[in-house]
């Protein structure tokens, strides 16, 4: 066991995945020299050379397509957005391309891929720094979209989505990527579906917290801070698709689902699970399904990002009303 | 109304159908393959002419034809070896049908029973690309992967005036140029995109872009085979080099609509169709092959009678395409389980079995 960053585990398992299949290349905005402006590749350059860590032109359609073309070329490419704002001029090829060609080729082509975002806010950032734009992604078929909330998880998730075949949307939740954990760096891959498997944080018996990236520690905390619920915490990690069956059993004992994420409530997959979860707990639900999330505006400036963002009391105050009913 | 080429355009064989000396660019071809690419031009423009007859017809929901465009697409892809990739739009049926791909196959995208149809490995030709200009950066990240394998394979991609004015084209002009990638951009400039001409594109000839990127750029005659061949090789052997990209726009005319949909009377003369017609890309190489000796009428009958015969195969092939099961919509989306896919299929299934008497099968 070793105690990572959050960014370090990313980087020890990016490593891992180099080092056990010579087609993985790393692609993107200042990842070689630099090693990425959070530092995620640092070193992998001087390690595995330019030609498997790219530092791409500043144009991001250029990254996703080209991933395309060495995808065909047998190569798994991982291709970096440095931000999550940054991301839109990639949409086209990400949408249009790599989520249609493995169906289009009736399974021949292979788009062995994975799109790594540092997402969401509160690290004081300047505009289109501080997006969670993963509904966008969840909404097309042909993408995986998973998100990692622990090091222990960023350093096992990135090695299976390198390993997975399909094109996997990869959220880092960049404000952890600092957070400290214990990993276990010689433990060998896990099996691939379990990528797709929610996590059980905190067990409880009075509402679930279901959360992603970002909110699982914020979950986390508001469950220990409050001494009146039993709340359980679950990390959904995987967002497409959803873990439907881990989901529905915890509300189906707790009777009570709110659901946390940084992106706006409207249209959000938070909207997606309370349709699901409506649908299939409708016997067992004590209360509808709530959801916390960014409000319908832009995100904000970075002084009130603090009021944006889900926090402790948001949370609570959103149990508060589910156990009202 | 933009017909003559200028004083850059590489040209080997004059409409009149004469050989024309080139002081940077040449090619001699024998006897068999001045009858070969005659082939050729004959039977894709038969291709063409009875795909569009199909859709007349109601067969296919959609054409774009690519008449005039074959001595362009031929020629390129002649120069190419079985190995390297090409990366087409959605109009290079010639290309199509000289990459070996059957042109009842080519069919099913526009007939409505597949969104791909062949596996691109197989024809080294990748897929048509509907959305303008995306596949650009798909052959650039092609090319970065063979100059990793070490080969010295290349690569061609189509696409045409309006594409470039595509940002994903741009891209690929500046990825492929800092690579060194072994890529051809094979620019069809058939002078209109839809309704919009050049000018709505572009203030320069757009082989001079090349010029801004850091890579050479040409203007080859579009309608001459010949040319086209000889230009494209000395591109790819450039590329096989190691010493990049080039991109080569081959100047010639779209003489049908733009797709079956289209009314090209709505934006543009019947005068300039009419000029275009004396640069046939046809036309001259029969009148090159009759004058030299090359083919007598025997092989210009027979070379007909090749035509007719795969006029047929399409007919027959088109009309005998059965309609996709409805669950294969699901099928290949992933390589792997997906749980909503599982379902939405398990769920149209019981559904359909519903109507067991309708008679549509699955």
């Amino acid at each position: 066991m070793a105690v990572l960053t959050m960014a370090k585990a990313l980087n020890t398992g990016l490593a891992a995945a180099m080092a056990d299949d010579p087609m993985v290349l790393l692609m993107g905005e200042d990842i070689g020299q630099l090693g990425g402006v959070f530092r995620v590749t640092d070193g992998l350059q001087a390690t595995y050379g330019d030609d498997r860590v790219i530092d791409t032109p500043l144009a991001e359609s250029g990254i996703i397509g080209t991933a395309v073309g060495l995808a065909m070329r047998g190569y798994a490419p991982v291709a970096e957005i440095q931000f999550d704002g940054f991301i839109f001029p990639a949409f086209d090829q990400i949408t249009t391309q790599v989520a249609r060609l493995h169906l289009r080729s009736s399974g021949a082509l292979t788009m062995r891929m994975v799109i790594r975002v540092p997402n969401g806010g509160g690290i004081g950032a300047v505009e289109h720094h501080s997006e969670s734009p993963e509904a966008y992604f969840a909404h097309t078929p042909g993408l995986r979209i998973v998100t990692p909330s622990t090091p222990a998880d960023a350093f096992m998730m990135i090695r299976q989505a390198i390993a997975h075949p399909d094109p996997i949307m990869f959220f880092e939740p960049k404000r952890r990527y600092w957070d400290k954990g214990e990993v276990n760096v010689g433990a060998p891959l896990a099996p691939l579906p379990d990528l797709f498997r929610a996590r059980v944080v905190k067990r409880g018996h009075d509402a679930t917290l279901l959360c992603w990236g970002p909110m699982v520690r914020t979950c986390l905390d508001a469950a220990q801070a409050d001494t009146e619920r039993d709340l359980e915490v679950i990390d959904a990690r995987s967002l497409a698709p959803l873990d439907l069956p881990t989901i529905l059993e915890s509300v189906g004992r707790t009777g009570r689902l709110v659901v946390v994420h940084e992106a706006p409530v409207v249209g959000g997959v938070g909207a997606e699970i309370a349709a699901e979860v409506s649908t299939a707990c409708f016997y067992q639900l004590e209360a509808p399904v709530l959801r916390v999330g960014g409000f319908s505006t832009l995100y904000p400036p970075s002084r009130i990002e603090d009021i944006y963002l889900p926090d402790l009391d948001r949370i609570l105050e959103a149990v508060d009303r589910a156990m009202a009913y | 109304m933009a017909i003559d080429g200028g004083p850059n355009l590489i040209q080997l064989l004059t409409p009149e159908g004469l050989l024309s000396e080139h002081p940077d660019h040449g090619l001699t071809l024998t006897d068999q393959q001045w009858r070969d690419r005659y082939t050729d031009l004959v039977m894709v423009r038969r291709l063409d002419t009875e795909a569009t007859a199909l859709q007349r017809h109601g067969e296919l929901g959609l054409w774009a034809p690519c008449q005039g465009q074959e001595a362009a697409q031929v020629g390129a892809a002649r120069a190419m070896r079985p190995t390297d990739r090409i990366f087409p739009t959605y109009r290079e049926h010639g290309m199509a049908y000289v990459r070996g791909v059957d042109p009842a196959t080519l069919l099913g995208l526009f007939r409505g029973t597949t969104l791909g149809g062949w596996d691109p490995a197989e024809h080294g030709f990748s897929l048509y690309t509907v959305v303008i200009g995306d596949q650009t950066l798909h052959a650039v990240g092609y090319a970065m992967g063979i100059q990793r394998d070490g080969t010295d394979d290349a690569v061609l991609v189509c696409f045409g005036d309006g594409a470039s004015s595509q940002g994903d084209v741009a891209e690929a002009f500046v990825y492929a140029a800092v690579a060194d990638a072994p890529v051809v951009f094979f620019c069809q400039n058939n002078q209109w995109a839809i309704s919009e001409p050049l000018e709505r594109q572009t203030r320069i000839p757009l082989f001079k872009r090349a010029a801004g990127y850091g890579f050479p750029g040409l203007r080859v005659d579009g309608n001459d085979v010949l040319a086209v061949e000889a230009v494209v090789t000395w591109a790819l052997e450039r590329a096989r080099r190691g010493e990049g990209p080039t991109l080569v726009e081959a100047f010639t005319y779209r003489m049908g609509a733009h797709t079956t949909s289209d009314d090209p009377s709505r934006y543009r003369t019947t005068a300039e169709g009419e000029a275009w017609k004396l640069k046939d890309p046809i036309e001259r190489v029969r009148a090159h092959i009759s004058r030299s000796g090359v083919a007598d009428p025997t092989f210009l009958a027979e070379v007909d009678a090749r035509a007719d015969a795969l006029g047929e195969h399409m007919r027959a092939a088109c009309r005998a395409m059965p309609d996709p099961s409805p669950t294969s919509m699901f099928d290949h989306l992933y390589a792997t389980d997906h749980p909503v896919v599982d379902h939405d299929r398990a769920w149209l299934t019981a559904y359909l079995a519903g109507f067991s008497d309708s008679g549509r099968g699955h």
